[in-house]
């Protein structure tokens, strides 16, 4: 079963583009990916397009499929119906750099700002002892693959460049909120996740969760967890000495 | 030239794998101004593919593990091929390596004493692999490259500038390595994005670039892997050994079409699954090699028992060595016992109740209902023989990591030796960490040893550009994309898991054939993130791959691990002796000469019982007892 698919991707650069339409074969099992590698092939060699595994592991296919954020390496053919148009245009919320391509350095320049794992100072290599069900919440947010699908959908910075500056974004709050719940991390997370990567901004509408490829309960598991750890720290200081005292190693 | 962005650094990694980003956070460690050169974006690399562990003799799972026996199932795994050297400082190193993570964040899953877990794996003696789920690829590269941060941090701290000591530059191609006089003095590429060039002036570069899958059409490599450091290693005088050794993963997707060859771990089967035919028969007892014999359970009620007590049980044959279970899909499949899709079964869904499945192996289950609407609780998976990794690479000094070219440093995939003719799973990581930290260790003791800094010399640069540029100069030739079908389907159909002598003949003529279609392709459109323009200029890379492999399996007269002869089934202890080494000629051929193998040190030798060396050495290289 092969028919003609119609698709509409948008082209362009940083000085803007349109919306093309093509006409392209589409075969029994494929993903949307595919089908944009048969145009790259036969009608257009110079389309860009990021993309590695093919395999939903690597998080470098991202792009907006009839307005939805996903991988287009994970998006079945079979989910549209033949004759449905199929629209492909690139992250809204970061800039273009041509065709499906954006520029992502801003999830690169937040990943910066967030201090590193720290290591507990009395605890050599091979000493690390860990529960499973300790390390089971941290394992969670480490699934992510940094498609920043949940960065484009995050309503706090989709057509509002002006919070960028203050407010990290679902991925990096998670991997703050995926620090302090690192059972050896040894350094204080609450305080610059309000202040600095602005966890206020955040007003939990999990539409960052309903995007994520790889099912991480965001907003459940790692934002409301952590804006909870803040509130309660912000009225009781003893808190923060309990996190600390029981997240020794035993 | 116009347009050239310059920057000078001690040591250029380039790839940002597991292999190159251990051997940048070295080569800064130990001082050194540090660049990163890869080909996509920062933790992207195909390093995150890999599912099932990172080998290490921790002993946390069975205190009876140690470096010996992991030793001694490296060297069984590659039919005693590898080089031993690299083997021993595998297996010594490799706990360190894993521990060091934690210190960088990473997390493992547990034991219930609290330690790194360990699971069973295909020709490993213990369980032995530290693993997170089946995601430990990502899990090895989202730990490094957070440690890169963590650097950059520090740097930071102390300069003002993140990227002072230690840069990424992503989505960049380096396309030559330059050279003043036998040493390295820089390496040449372009921006992906905007198709300007770029040079780095540097004395040690190491070449951390992976493998060459996509010379094959089915293969679970990624685009990047088309053999860059290979092939930039040959350009700049370096050796290849091992070129004809290609692991075919025994399990990879036969269906959808779309994603056949796509990886399917062998943690499936190290956790319980089995391989059966279309006749329903778990057909690997019928396919357990003599040198394996008495490893190996002989019915299915002692392979099952080994799950549960492997001290009293031998190992279930779906858990042999890869080499031997793609053989034997491969045997069943043109017997007429394959499935509708041409591959065979590997069933779970009888063996594990349905959470167990989805708790260990929860990317398997996603990738298959997502990509083939198979729910692998409740049903079997189709699978097959998928090209994955090569054993070939450049060759090294075990030590240090240096190629014979002084300044040029191989680690990780692009290096040959340390797998001999057939890689066991889960070697693949620790080889990442072990040889990428002593290439970056190697860099910066050579930068340290140099009285003089090599120049580089602008005639080089020019020649550099004009090359890259090449494929824009002429007008009504083929474009890059067909050619690329054509090279990967001879390559399958000629050079794949079983050679024919004729069949080789036949794929280095195409090859031939190809050489002078490349040199005449067109690329449309204009250098800004022009894709057609990179695969013209990786395909260059793969034709030479692709003759180092059709070349050196033409003439290893022998079967071993990643390279069976149909025309010589059989192993040869005088071919144990001899690798096979590729160089390029005055004008770019490829020439293949043989060289003998260093004979083991005798404290390893000792480390197998003589009945056992005798299935792979000679008389004379037996120990004298
Ligand atoms: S839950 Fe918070 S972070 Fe997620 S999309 Fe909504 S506002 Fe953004
Ligand atoms: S959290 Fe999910 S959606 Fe966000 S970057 Fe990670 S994988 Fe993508
Ligand atoms: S290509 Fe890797 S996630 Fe789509």
């Amino acid at each position: 079963m092969s028919y003609k698919g119609k698709f509409r991707v948008w082209r362009g650069d940083s000085d803007g583009g349109e919306l093309k339409d093509y006409e392209v074969e589409v075969n029994e099992g494929e993903v949307v990916l595919d089908v944009i590698h048969r145009l790259q092939a036969t009608q257009t060699p110079d389309m860009a397009v990021r993309w590695n595994c093919k395999a939903g592991k690597c998080g470098s296919c991202s792009a907006e499929i009839n307005g939805m954020p996903k991988l287009m390496c994970m998006c079945r053919m079979n989910t549209f119906a033949e004759d449905e148009v199929v629209t492909v245009t690139p992250m809204r919320t970061f800039p273009v750099i041509r065709d499906l391509v954006t520029d992502v350095s801003f999830n690169y320049q937040k990943a910066r700002e967030i201090p590193a794992f720290k290591p507990p100072a009395d605890v050599k290599p091979g000493d690390y002892r860990m529960q499973q069900v300790d390390v089971e919440r941290s394992q969670e947010f480490r699934k992510c693959i940094e498609c920043f699908l949940c960065q484009d959908t995050c309503h706090v910075i989709r057509d509002h460049e002006e919070n960028k500056e203050s407010f990290s974004g679902p991925r990096f709050l998670m991997r703050i909120a995926e620090l302090d719940m690192h059972p050896l991390d040894a350094a204080d997370r609450q305080h610059a996740a309000q202040e600095q990567h602005g966890l206020g901004f955040c007003n939990i509408t999990k539409c960052c969760t309903e995007v994520c490829p790889e099912h991480i309960k965001i907003t459940d598991n790692a934002l409301i967890p952590m804006k909870e750890r803040v509130a309660d720290r912000k009225y009781d200081p003893i808190v923060w000495l309990g996190n600390k005292i029981r997240r020794r190693p035993a | 030239m116009t347009e050239l962005e310059r920057h000078t650094y001690d040591v250029v990694v380039i790839g940002a794998g597991g292999a190159g980003l251990r051997a940048a956070i070295e080569a800064r460690e130990q001082g050194k101004r540090t660049a990163i050169v890869c080909k996509s974006l920062f933790g992207k690399a195909h390093t995150v593919m890999a599912e099932g562990g990172c080998a290490a003799a921790m002993g946390n799972a069975n205190s009876n593990d140690n470096w010996q026996v992991h030793y001694r199932d490296t060297m069984r795994g590659g039919k005693f091929l590898n080089n031993w050297r690299m083997a021993e400082l595998h297996a010594q190193e490799a706990p360190d390596r894993v521990w060091e993570l934690e210190t960088y964040g990473a997390l493992f899953d547990r034991t219930p004493d609290g330690r790194i877990s360990q699971r069973n794996f295909g020709g490993h003696t213990y369980p032995r692999l530290a693993h997170v789920g089946d995601r430990t690829g990502l899990e090895l590269i989202r730990t490094l490259q957070q440690k890169i941060v963590s650097l950059q941090q520090e740097d930071f701290e102390a300069t003002g500038d993140y990227e002072a000591n230690l840069k990424v530059y992503a989505e960049c191609t380096v396309t030559e390595l330059l050279k003043d006089g036998d040493a390295i003095s820089g390496a040449f590429g372009y921006w992906r994005e905007s198709g300007r060039f770029i040079l780095f002036d540097a004395p040690a570069v190491v070449l951390a670039t992976g493998g060459v899958g996509k010379s094959f059409k089915v293969t679970s490599n990624s685009w990047e892997y088309t053999g860059d450091g290979h092939a930039l290693a040959m350009r700049a005088g370096a050796t290849l050994i091992n070129m004809e050794f290609i692991q075919f993963h025994p399990t990879g997707m036969v269906w959808p079409p779309s994603v056949k060859g796509i990886l399917v771990t062998e943690s499936v089967r190290g956790d319980g699954g089995v391989l059966k035919n279309s006749e329903g028969k778990r057909f690997m007892f019928e396919y357990v090699p003599d040198v394996f014999r008495e490893q190996y359970a002989e019915t299915e009620d002692e392979a099952d028992r080994w799950y549960k007590d492997p001290d009293n049980n031998r190992r279930p044959p779906e858990l042999l060595p890869r080499d031997e279970v793609a053989r034997a899909i491969n045997s069943e499949v043109k017997a007429g016992r394959g499935t509708p899709h041409g591959g065979v079964f590997l069933d779970v869904s009888s063996r594990l109740p349905a959470e167990e499945i989805t708790r260990r192996l929860p990317s398997m289950h996603h990738q298959f209902k997502e990509l083939a609407d198979v729910d692998i609780t409740a049903e079997p998976m189709e699978v097959g023989p998928t090209c994955h990794y090569v054993m070939g690479g450049v060759e090294v000094d075990p030590d240090t990591a240096s190629s014979v070219v002084p300044g040029l440093f191989a680690a990780g995939e692009v290096a040959g030796g340390m797998h001999g003719s057939n890689r066991l799973g889960g070697n693949s990581l620790s080889d990442l960490l072990v040889f990428g930290r002593r290439a970056g260790m190697g860099a910066a003791v050579y930068v340290d040893s140099l009285q003089e800094r090599p120049k580089i010399d602008e005639a080089d640069i020019d020649a550099a550009a004009t090359e890259a540029l090449a494929p824009f100069e002429l007008e009504g030739g083929e474009n890059p994309y067909s050619i690329h079908q054509e090279l990967q389907q001879s390559m399958n159909d000629l050079v794949g898991i079983i050679r024919k002598e004729e069949e080789m003949e036949q794929a280095l003529g195409r090859l031939a054939e190809f050489r002078g279609r490349i040199a005449k392709m067109t690329v449309e459109g204009h250098r800004q993130f022009n894709p057609g323009w990179h695969l013209a200029l990786d395909l260059r890379n793969m034709l030479t791959v692709s003759e180092c492999v059709a070349k050196a399996a033409l003439r290893r007269q022998e079967s071993r691990g990643g390279h069976t002869r149909d025309d010589y089934p059989g192993m040869n202890a005088e071919w144990r002796k001899k690798l096979l080494v590729c160089a390029l000629d005055a004008d770019g051929g490829v020439n293949v000469t043989e060289e003998q193998q260093i004979p083991m040190r005798e404290d390893l030798l000792e480390l197998f019982e003589l009945d056992e060396l005798k299935k792979y050495l000679t008389d004379e290289e037996l120990p004298a007892k």
